[in-house]
């Protein structure tokens, strides 16, 4: 092995659908590996909330887009000896790939470590692949590609019925569809040709079981597969759409080892050093089977093998990759037996995705071969009944396991179950509630029998609960055989006591919990071992089952333990930065000498990695896990403030329990919580807020916008990202909304508070100690409120608030945080306009923006805050932003591409996957870089603007003169051509989409003539006018950037107008 | 409820310690070895395969039954998803019954299976904490009871080779290379494999002096117990290392060769049974994952001039193999042949018949 000292790694930029927090774990996990080595990690990830990119993971991280440009340019700079591609997804990959193929790696000497770099573009290119495998007798999915309808007919009858059609290089899957004769086929081809001229004729396998291997090669050829996964959704559901239980359950020996041995045949072949994921389709009624895909790099299956499995893939995928023996190295969980193994679970695993498809306008919410989940959660346990119940719960969609759930509304309940959508497996318990049989079901759906046979089970358990309608009528043995299937207390209790108010409160859930643990009928405490207690195991990775009679660990009760709820599923609103403030609060906690328990079922974060806490337990944040954890534990106290809206939500329940939480009291976070005691509150102190009421009549609200006049922000109580609201401009509007707004929050009343607009939006992420400001921070939103603060791009220091405003802002938070008595993190939005301040928001827990202002501060918030809850004596910081000399943009990442038909505009509901932060020497240069790395270009040519209302014309005014200095062509629809005529700014006039003349807005973007689309929606709520929306949707679909805020569009004209690329500095997070 | 389909039924072990389930399978107290395997998948294979005579078997994969149990098609003159003609098993112990099976190749479910084969059968048991007490307390013996009690027999007294091994000689195939198969208990996949060359497999009972036979490669089977139950087999060894026909041995056959050689056996404290055992080739970086059902194990000191370990294993480095310095003797503690488990050393048939062609030349 020859010595390498620094080595480059590629991080994935900002959370997208389809590439999320996974690459914060394999990334972070990788960096260990290497830093282990002794040697000096280069990171390059704008991802600023990430863990990774933390000062303790990487040595040198630059917070610069993962693009091929600026990653020469740090080569330049570091002269790294080795880079790692297969880190950071399909980002960092391709950036990889054009590396290597514009031939930098090699200009600069710089050797790719791991799997090569002719390896991976083999696997990428299908076609080639197919070929590769042919020659090693390994089958994949027949496929022709024809030009003519004759062609297909004769494509049709080579590969043999159903076969599939798919039109080439169309969008959203037109002209694409399945046929069973040659008669279907013709016709189906017939329409194919008039979207493409070439069509592909495949073989069908819809209905085969899909089956995924997580398979390691080292440089001496060795071989294991870590973990195999069964999809329970069959083919033609996205692996990352799917329900995955692992290992696999409906296979065979025969099947698992033949699967696994192919693998095997691939990965030799294809010459992986590290990791690789192969997917398969299985015949259900054969051994037959097709290679469907491979991953040659760390994937989200990848993540969840790891996870699911307690092996640790990156770890190891890295040391591999710098030249390791999988037997030189040792398993870090057993600390006894080596990494060349494969893990025997004595447990199973089941991942649900986790879809947010109601954050959007128009979007379709069928579920296929396209990724739209945007998070996912893992539940562990010993039979399928009770993982599925779990995993359901841990999903929050307000459901409570698979039976006992709300009634959801199904139309056509056939076509619910052939057609899948994002709730499909609640229709499946519809369904069996109307009398459907397994088979009928089966028949529908194509998921296996065997999955659905145990979901029979479950429903039967409920009806057979049901049947009883008191605690003490109810058999011990029923009552245990439904924990053991998953069923919640909560469920429980709905079934069996089912006429009482069971929504309101707690009560009824604990009085089954205690009447439970009577009856001796407890959930007991598992090790994760890789081994199956084969051999003894050094480790803390946990989980809780009712099929157990002992717990595996025993418990101090020393007064040590601190538990720390982790943030649950991705999803939007609630991301990465929650893990970073959880996996900081744990390091502290630890250095502070107690022993640090995080509680989370995210398999796609840092939190739930072996090594990051002392214990960790793999289970669910509700009220009743999260009891059962602290009386096992006795801890010194709970943390709830660092893991985002679900902890903040349990902690008013768990102080009603007697649960001794750590920091702020949860009096004080319901205050916070609860708009009626906020506002009175802030009355009380005489804060300034936009006028508002909790009103639950349509009349009182109609009352209450004559009193203030529209526009007025809608929303219900206790939201999360602001689900559910809106902003509604006139009367007709109010009325609409309503009827959606009310029936999604029936146990809480509609509050409507005045809309300012123009305003700008400012927070405050601050830490205090017993109501004393300790450190704080203030940002500012480049748009105007209106758009969701997690959508907004956000700059620290402020750049343009009044110094008066300012200081009126520290001074309301100094004294919130002193009435409500703050001991942690807390965050506070607010309003300015002129010096006007009013208070918006206030949340009493480390907010999304505190990764980043703690990075550009360079001041650990959340250390502080842990300390200040641990009850330590903390001294403020000498630095504030005011002695900073930088500037740190935050942008937020878009994932509309993937969501087909979803409207890509921005409003009160946050719409953002992701974010990224930057940092500069000026405004413009911060957030030249922050744009590009959310995937904006800098455009060429041509730019189409529709700048909307007459204030954003006004606003875009000078932007338009400048990019016509620039050179650039600038291309208007009707209203702002004439309004630049009248400005004597020149420009071409475009037609709309639905006029069919020429220039046409739709045509130049689908030949690909416009660099970028600035389109300003004409108001904030009603639908859009289809000609909008139509531009909108086709510069996202033809992957053209778009932008629909004019303060956004000026910030982005006037950075690249003032800089081009090669004017950015290179400068690393510590060179600032 | 469980409690209206099932009867409930007691694990009771060496020590005392008593488990209480639910009897899904044959009613009838058994008594036997407990042991513990960690295979995922695999339960029709190993319930067949002959080694586990004598033994209660605890699977730790928590979910089982699941893909049910396949019919018993013939194929060769054995059954072709299967490892043997029967259950060897005394009795089986698992978490949670799947009593719905699904599966193309199912014919029947687990627990009908076990109850046609007259095998107890108890799920709801705590299988984790069963095999950390087999872990730490080492093999020991066990009952499965129902209404009545019934003293614990130690297979370890018998000679289980001899119950499971053929009774007259079976020849397999009509191919060029004659195999000379001694049956201590072998599982069907052996014999699958030696025919997929151009073999004819000629299977003899364990203690079958086959020294005036025709063959060009010996082959000693697998099988249950202690190996020192098999002097006759040893004696026979004895001779044939003598000679310079190759010879391989699987498990049982790996620890009679290596007694012939005059290097000793010792029982481990609760066996090796899983599908995930790793094991090194001595003196390279070459590594495999193999499957293994065994519970007594060669001293590596003991190994003898002239004869080298062949594999080590990578958990708990005990000896995995010997092979002969010069002549064409070999030998593995794991399963080459899996079935179930992973098929990565499946190469060493190939090693054999190689090596059979060599000294025909």
């Amino acid at each position: 092995m020859e010595k390498i000292t620094k080595v480059l790694v590629l991080g994935s930029g900002a959370l997208k659908i389809g590439e999320a927090g996974e690459f914060d774990y394999s990334g972070s996990q990788a960096l260990k590996a290497l830093k282990e080595e002794g040697i000096t990690t280069v990171l390059i990830n704008p991802n600023i909330a990430t863990v990774q990119t933390s000062e303790d993971i990487a040595d040198i991280i630059y917070y610069l887009p993962v693009t091929p440009f600026f990653v020469e340019k740090i080569i330049q700079k570091e002269q790294p000896e080795g880079v790692l591609l297969a880190f950071g997804g399909q980002t960092a990959l391709n950036c990889g790939i054009a590396l290597h193929q514009d031939g930098i790696f090699e200009k600069y000497g710089l050797k790719v470590l791991g799997t090569p770099v002719q390896a991976i573009i083999e696997t990428e290119d299908r076609e080639k692949f197919a070929q590769l495998l042919a020659s090693i007798n390994i089958k994949t999915p027949r496929s022709v590609a024809v030009t003519t309808v004759a062609d297909a007919l004769n494509a049709g009858l080579e590969i043999g019925f159903p076969i599939i059609v798919r039109a080439a290089f169309t969008l959203g899957g037109q002209g694409s569809g399945f046929c069973n004769n040659l008669d279907e086929l013709k016709n189906l081809a017939e329409k194919a040709f008039s979207y493409a001229d070439q069509v592909l004729v495949e073989e069908s396998l819809k209905g085969w079981k899909e089956v995924e291997y997580e398979v390691v090669r080292d440089c001496y050829d060795n071989v294991i597969t870590v973990c195999n996964m069964e999809n329970f959704d069959p083919l033609g559901i996205h692996t990352g759409e799917s329900i995955v239980v692992a290992p696999s359950q409906t296979l065979t020996n025969s099947e698992y080892h033949k699967l696994r041995k192919i693998s095997i045949e691939i990965v030799k072949r294809v010459g992986i050093i590290g990791e690789c994921n192969v997917q398969y389709a299985l015949d259900p009624y054969s051994e037959d089977y097709r290679v469907i895909e491979v991953n040659a790099r760390l994937s989200r299956s990848s993540a969840l093998a790891s996870k699911a499995t307690g092996y640790p893939l990156a770890f190891v995928a890295a040391k591999l990759a710098l030249g390791f023996g999988l037997h030189e190295l040792k398993n870090s969980v057993t600390k006894t037996t080596t990494a060349f193994f494969e893990p025997a679970l004595d447990y199973m695993v089941c991942k649900i995705p986790r879809w947010d498809l109601n954050k959007f306008q128009g979007v379709s919410r069928e579920i296929g071969s396209s990724m739209k989940s945007v998070g996912e959660i893992m539940a562990i346990g010993r039979s399928f009944e009770e993982v599925i119940q779990k995993g359901l719960r841990m999903i929050g969609v307000g459901m409570h396991g698979f039976a006992a759930n709300k009634e959801i509304e199904v139309g056509d309940i056939e076509l619910a179950l052939s057609n899948p959508t994002d709730t499909r497996i609640f229709v499946i318990e519809q369904a069996f509630r109307q009398g459907y049989t397994v088979e009928e079901i089966h028949q529908k759906t194509k998921i296996d029998r065997w999955f659905l046979d145990k979901l029979m089970r479950i429903h039967e358990t409920s009806v057979e609960l049901e049947s009883y309608h008191s605690l003490e009528t109810l058999p011990d043995l029923l009552l245990l055989q439904a924990k053991q299937q998953g069923f919640s207390d909560f469920q429980i209790a709905r079934l069996v006591l089912s006429d009482t108010d069971y929504g309101r409160n707690d009560q009824i859930q604990v009085s089954l919990r205690n009447w439970r643990k009577q009856r001796g009928i407890i959930p007991y405490v598992k090790q994760i071992d890789t081994l199956a207690a084969e051999h003894p195991a050094v480790t803390n990775y946990l989980y809780m089952t009712y099929h157990g009679s002992e717990h595996d660990i025993d418990f101090e009760a020393d007064d040590r333990s601190v538990i720390v709820l982790g943030s649950g599923a991705y999803r939007i609103g609630s991301s990465v930065e929650f893990d970073w403030s959880g996996v900081n609060a744990l390091k502290t906690i630890d250095k502070a000498g107690f022993r640090s328990v995080m509680i989370n079922y995210n398999p796609e974060t840092v939190s739930t990695d072996y090594d990051s806490s002392s214990r960790l337990y793999f289970e669910e944040l509700s009220l009743e896990r999260v009891l059962d954890i602290v009386e096992l534990e006795q801890p010194f106290g709970t943390i709830v403030s660092t893991g985002g809206q679900i902890p903040n939500n349990l902690a008013i329940r768990l102080y009603n329990q007697g649960v001794k939480l750590l920091g702020t009291s949860a009096l004080s976070i319901d205050q916070a919580e609860n708009r009626h005691k906020f506002s009175a509150m802030l009355d009380k102190i005489g804060v300034d807020q936009p006028a508002w009421k909790e009103l639950s009549s349509v009349e009182d609200i109609v009352k209450f916008t004559e009193e203030v006049g529209f526009p007025v922000l809608v929303r219900p109580s206790y939201v999360l990202s602001g689900a559910a609201m809106n902003i509604v401009s006139n009367i007709s509007e109010l009325r609409h909304f309503l009827e959606l707004a009310t029936k999604v929050s029936k146990q809480h009343p509609v509050v409507v508070s005045k809309f300012l607009t123009d305003a700008k939006e400012i927070e405050m992420d601050a830490v205090a100690d017993k109501g004393e400001i300790i450190v704080y921070a203030i940002s500012e939103h480049i748009e105007f409120a209106g758009v969701h603060s997690g959508d907004a791009t956000i700059m620290f220091p402020p750049q343009k608030v009044y110094v008066e405003t300012l200081r009126r802002i520290k001074k309301i938070s100094r004294e919130i945080a002193l009435e409500l008595q703050i001991s942690g993190p807390f965050n506070i939005q607010f309003l300015a306009k002129d010096n006007d301040v009013k208070v918006i928001e206030c949340n009493l827990r480390a907010s999304r923006s505190l990764p980043f202002v703690s990075k550009v501060l360079k001041t650990n918030f959340i250390d502080y805050a842990t300390r200040i809850m641990l009850g330590q004596k903390v001294e403020k910081p000498g630095k504030t932003l005011f002695d900073i000399d930088y500037i740190g943009v935050k942008a937020s990442q878009f994932s509309f591409s993937r969501l087909s038909k979803a409207d890509p505009v921005l409003g009160v509901d946050m719409a953002s996957t992701g974010e990224v932060g930057c940092i500069g020497d000026d405004y413009y240069e911060a957030i030249l870089k922050a744009m590009l790395s959310v995937g904006y270009k800098i455009p060429k040519k041509n730019i189409l603007i529709s700048s909307g209302p007459m204030r954003s014309k006004t606003e875009l005014l000078q932007s338009a003169v400048m990019l016509v200095e620039r050179g650039y062509n600038l291309f208007a629809t009707r209203g702002t051509y004439q309004f630049f005529e009248e400005n004597g700014i020149p420009s071409t006039m475009v037609h709309w989409p639905d006029v069919p003349e020429s220039p046409n807005a739709f045509d130049l973007l689908r030949e690909r003539k416009i660099d970028m689309v600035i389109n300003i929606p004409r108001n904030l709520t009603e639908s859009e006018l289809q000609n909008d929306y139509t531009i909108r949707r086709a510069a996202v679909d033809f992957n053209i950037p778009l932008i629909t805020n004019a303060r956004l569009a000026s910030a982005f004209i006037y950075a690249f107008t003032r800089y081009t690329l090669d004017d950015l500095s290179i400068k690393s997070w510590g060179e600032y | 409820m469980k409690d209206k389909n099932y009867r409930k039924a007691t694990l009771v072990l060496e020590d005392g310690m008593s488990f209480s389930g639910w009897s899904f399978g044959y009613e009838a107290a058994t008594s036997g070895e407990i042991v513990f395997n960690t295979a995922m998948t695999g339960y029709p294979e190993s319930l067949t395969d002959p080694s586990y005579c004598g033994q209660i078997i605890v699977l730790t994969y928590p979910s089982i039954g699941n893909y049910g149990v396949p019919a018993k098609t013939m194929e060769d003159g054995m059954y072709r998803f299967f490892e043997s003609d029967r259950i060897h098993a005394s009795g089986l112990i698992i978490a949670d019954y799947s009593e719905k099976f699904n599966h193309w190749n199912a014919q029947q479910s687990l627990g009908d299976w076990l109850i046609a084969e007259k095998v107890p059968g108890l799920f709801g048991i705590d299988t984790r904490m069963l095999t950390k007490i087999i872990r730490e307390k080492g093999t020991m013996l066990a009952k499965i009871i129902f209404d009545d009690d019934i003293s614990l027999n130690d297979p370890s007294l018998l000679n289980l080779v001899d119950q499971v091994s053929i009774k007259e000689k079976i020849v397999y195939g009509t191919g060029r290379n004659k195999i000379m198969l001694v049956d201590c208990g072998v599982k069907s996949n052996i014999i699958r494999y030696l025919l997929r060359y151009d073999t004819t497999v000629v299977r003899v009972p364990w203690n079958y002096d086959y020294s005036q036979e025709e063959y060009d490669g010996l082959f000693i089977s697998n099988g249950p117990g202690d190996p020192v139950q098999c002097m006759t087999a040893v004696n026979h060894l004895q001779q044939s290392i003598q000679g310079n026909h190759p010879i391989f041995g699987i498990c049982l056959g790996h620890q009679l060769l290596s007694l012939a050689t005059g290097a000793e056996t010792y029982k481990l404290k609760f066996g090796h049974r899983s599908h995930n055992q790793p094991v090194l080739e001595v003196g390279t970086n070459k590594a495999w994952l193999t499957s293994q059902n065994h519970g007594y194990a060669v001293k590596t000191e003991s190994i003898p001039d002239g004869w080298l370990p062949y594999f080590v294993n990578l958990n708990d480095q005990s000896n995995e193999g010997i092979k002969h310095v010069k002549k064409p003797f070999f030998s593995t503690q794991f399963h080459p042949e899996a079935s179930s488990g992973p098929t990565d050393t499946a190469f060493l048939f190939t090693h054999f018949i190689n090596a059979i062609e060599a000294w025909k030349k």
